[in-house]
């Protein structure tokens, strides 16, 4: 009875960090509905930025925020020169910019830090487990960060005046830009979020997955999950989805199929959640008039 | 909702008039011509530079049938790596487990890859545009560990995968093992074009475009989407299956790790390179998938990937219609 317990606390730790990237994806999605792929690729530049400065000696909480900072801006300028020229495009187009992104940051991170795979410091390092073996101290604190991190947006979309203005510019531009929104600059604002909270995720789940080039991509498969479970245009249901899909794979991975389909249970889920009810648990149902 | 969902309108408009003028001496004559190019490396190249070029004619042939669902059909797939490693199993399980020849394995993988084929065009009609993007990126990232299994360890050799022997040139034929595997995968190449190109000019091939462009006009003109889009999804993972089969043969060995999800992603930025819906295109993604990272892997082991996305985000933003669009304005300004 332990181990299921502790399964599923373990299974609420990483789902935090789904329900972050499941997050970031689900923003962008909502703003421009374009899902982006790279997403995972850019958390992993963001957590190898933050080992650079750790490694240079900076206090681990100061290189959390210049991280963070520095992933916003990343996110932002992605938007203005890749993104926006090709607003309009065919799906085929955007999925290719996409994939070129993912293959660029990708291969630029294993070119820039090398292929070895590191050890990411944890903030919250202590020997021995707490609660009686029931959680790690790393876990109740990653859990504390990203429950922090989603508050935090959550907040900022509602009751900034900022927030209202990205959520008017995603719902309905042409009426915002009439408002006087600048559309545009909204949309690059919600990629740098999306970017920042992207890295809080990797910065979190660094420590227990190791870091190195690809460490994002079974991660990004199971935000996915997540985002639709959840409804991919409904931020507070991705949250959700990456919650119960976290569990969900720990469970699994501990009782039923092994920890060497682990990718196979997120692909299963993703079909599943398509074929029964594609628009995900708590997502609108798209009617669409020919 | 534009009417053009998949693609700008003005390309991949198969120039079927263009060719019905021509007199059959001539289409002769380059048939001919054609032959003595694909013969020629025979005789010219040695054997490390004929294996890369048979792999790049297989390669292309994957494009190919990427290029039947992707391009002509609209469905976005990032997976087709998927079809290659299953095309490239079945061929290897049945050439070492049972001592078949590669002739005898090639309609079984075919069949296999379009039976699949058939089996995961059913979901996607209900996945359009990005939802099977996704999808078919999640099958891609999952096929590693999908083939590195136990509990088909017996049959697939596990994470050690599975070795086969080149067939040899038939008795009587001066052609060493090498020459011989270029041979065979120009005839199937050949064949499989052949028929796609005739599948792409043909009543199913308007139709395929027509879904394309605008399902709903499609629909009201009397196609069946449905069975449109998981037949098309089957003849593109039949033809890229069989390219799998050849890889498997004339790299002589399969592995899981030798399957991953780069191998989709090679295959799509190979089909944008080369030129979206264009038959021909496809032939020159085969090229450029396999010799743009040998060139590339000369500066770092990562050049390749980041050479790969700056080329394919140049190609959309500059040539969306890729490098057979490019020849074909070309070669339209100077027929004016």
């Amino acid at each position: 009875m332990d181990g299921l317990a502790h399964q599923i606390v373990a299974g609420i730790a990483t789902g935090g960090i789904y329900a972050s990237v499941a997050l970031a994806i689900v923003m962008i999605y909502q703003a421009t509905h374009h899902v982006n792929f790279a997403q995972g690729e850019m958390a992993t530049l963001s957590t190898f930025i933050a080992w650079s400065m750790v490694q240079a000696g900076m206090p681990y909480w100061v290189a959390f925020f210049a991280t963070i900072a520095v992933s916003f801006a990343i996110g932002v300028v992605v938007e203005r020169i890749l993104i926006r020229p090709v607003a309009n495009a065919p799906v085929l187009t955007m999925v290719g910019v996409f994939i070129g992104l993912l293959l660029i940051i990708g291969n630029a991170t294993g070119w820039i830090f090398g292929y070895t795979t590191k050890v990411f410091p944890s903030p919250f390092a202590s020997e021995k487990p707490l609660f009686g073996g029931l959680v790690s101290a790393h876990e109740l604190g990653s859990t504390a960060v990203t429950l922090t991190v989603l508050t935090l947006v959550w907040a900022f979309f509602r009751f900034t005046k900022l927030g209202l203005a990205m959520r008017a510019a995603a719902y309905n531009p042409r009426s915002a830009r009439l408002v006087g929104i600048r559309v545009g600059w909204m949309l690059a604002l919600g990629w740098g979020l999306a970017a920042a909270i992207g890295a809080v995720a990797g910065m979190m789940v660094a420590p227990v997955v190791f870091l190195d080039p690809t460490m994002m991509l079974g991660i990004l498969l199971y935000a996915f999950a997540g985002a639709l479970m959840g409804g991919i245009d409904n931020p507070a249901g991705a949250v959700l989805g990456g919650f119960t899909v976290g569990v969900l794979e720990n469970l699994a991975g501990a009782y039923v199929v092994g920890t060497e389909l682990k990718l196979t249970v997120a692909l299963a889920i993703i079909i599943g959640v398509l074929l029964v009810r594609p628009s995900g648990l708590f997502g609108r149902v798209v009617f669409s008039r020919v | 909702m534009s009417a053009s969902k998949g693609l700008p309108a003005d390309i991949a408009i198969p120039e079927s008039t263009a060719r019905v003028g021509t007199p059959a001496w001539q289409r002769a004559v380059w048939v001919v011509l054609g032959i003595a190019v694909a013969a020629a490396p025979i005789f010219v190249l040695e054997s490390f530079h004929l294996f890369q070029l048979t792999m790049a004619v297989i390669m292309a042939l994957a494009v190919l049938g990427l290029n039947i669902v992707t391009g002509y059909n609209g469905q976005i797939s990032l997976g087709h790596g998927a079809f290659f490693a299953v095309g490239a199993y079945c061929t290897a399980i049945f050439m070492s487990h049972y001592d078949w020849s590669f002739w005898a394995t090639l309609p079984i993988s075919a069949a296999v890859c379009a039976a699949l084929g058939f089996a995961i065009g059913f979901p996607a009609l209900r996945l359009a545009g990005h939802y099977l993007a996704l999808t078919t990126f999640s099958l891609a990232v999952a096929v590693p560990q999908i083939l590195k299994h136990k509990s088909i360890e017996d049959w697939t050799g596990g994470v050690q995968g599975l070795f086969l022997v080149k067939p040899d040139a038939p008795a009587g034929l001066p052609l060493s093992a090498d020459q011989w595997m270029y041979v065979v995968t120009v005839i199937v190449a050949g064949a499989c074009f052949l028929l796609v190109s005739n599948l792409i000019r043909s009543r199913i091939g308007r139709a395929l475009m027509a879904t394309r462009d605008h399902p709903t006009a499609a629909e009201a003109m009397g196609m069946d989407i449905g069975s449109l889009k998981t037949r098309a999804f089957a003849v593109s993972a039949m033809i890229t299956g069989i390219a799998g089969s050849l890889s498997a043969v004339a790299i002589e060995f399969v592995a899981p790790d030798s399957f991953s999800f780069g191998v989709s992603i090679s295959l799509f930025v190979g089909m944008v390179v080369g030129g979206v819906a264009s038959v021909l295109g496809s032939l020159f993604g085969g090229l450029f998938v396999l010799f743009v990272p040998n060139i590339a892997e000369a500066i770092s082991k990562a050049a390749p990937g980041v050479i790969y996305g700056v080329i394919l985000i140049a190609f959309l933003f500059l040539l969306p219609d890729g490098f057979a669009g490019l020849l074909r304005r070309v070669a339209a300004r100077l027929r004016r």
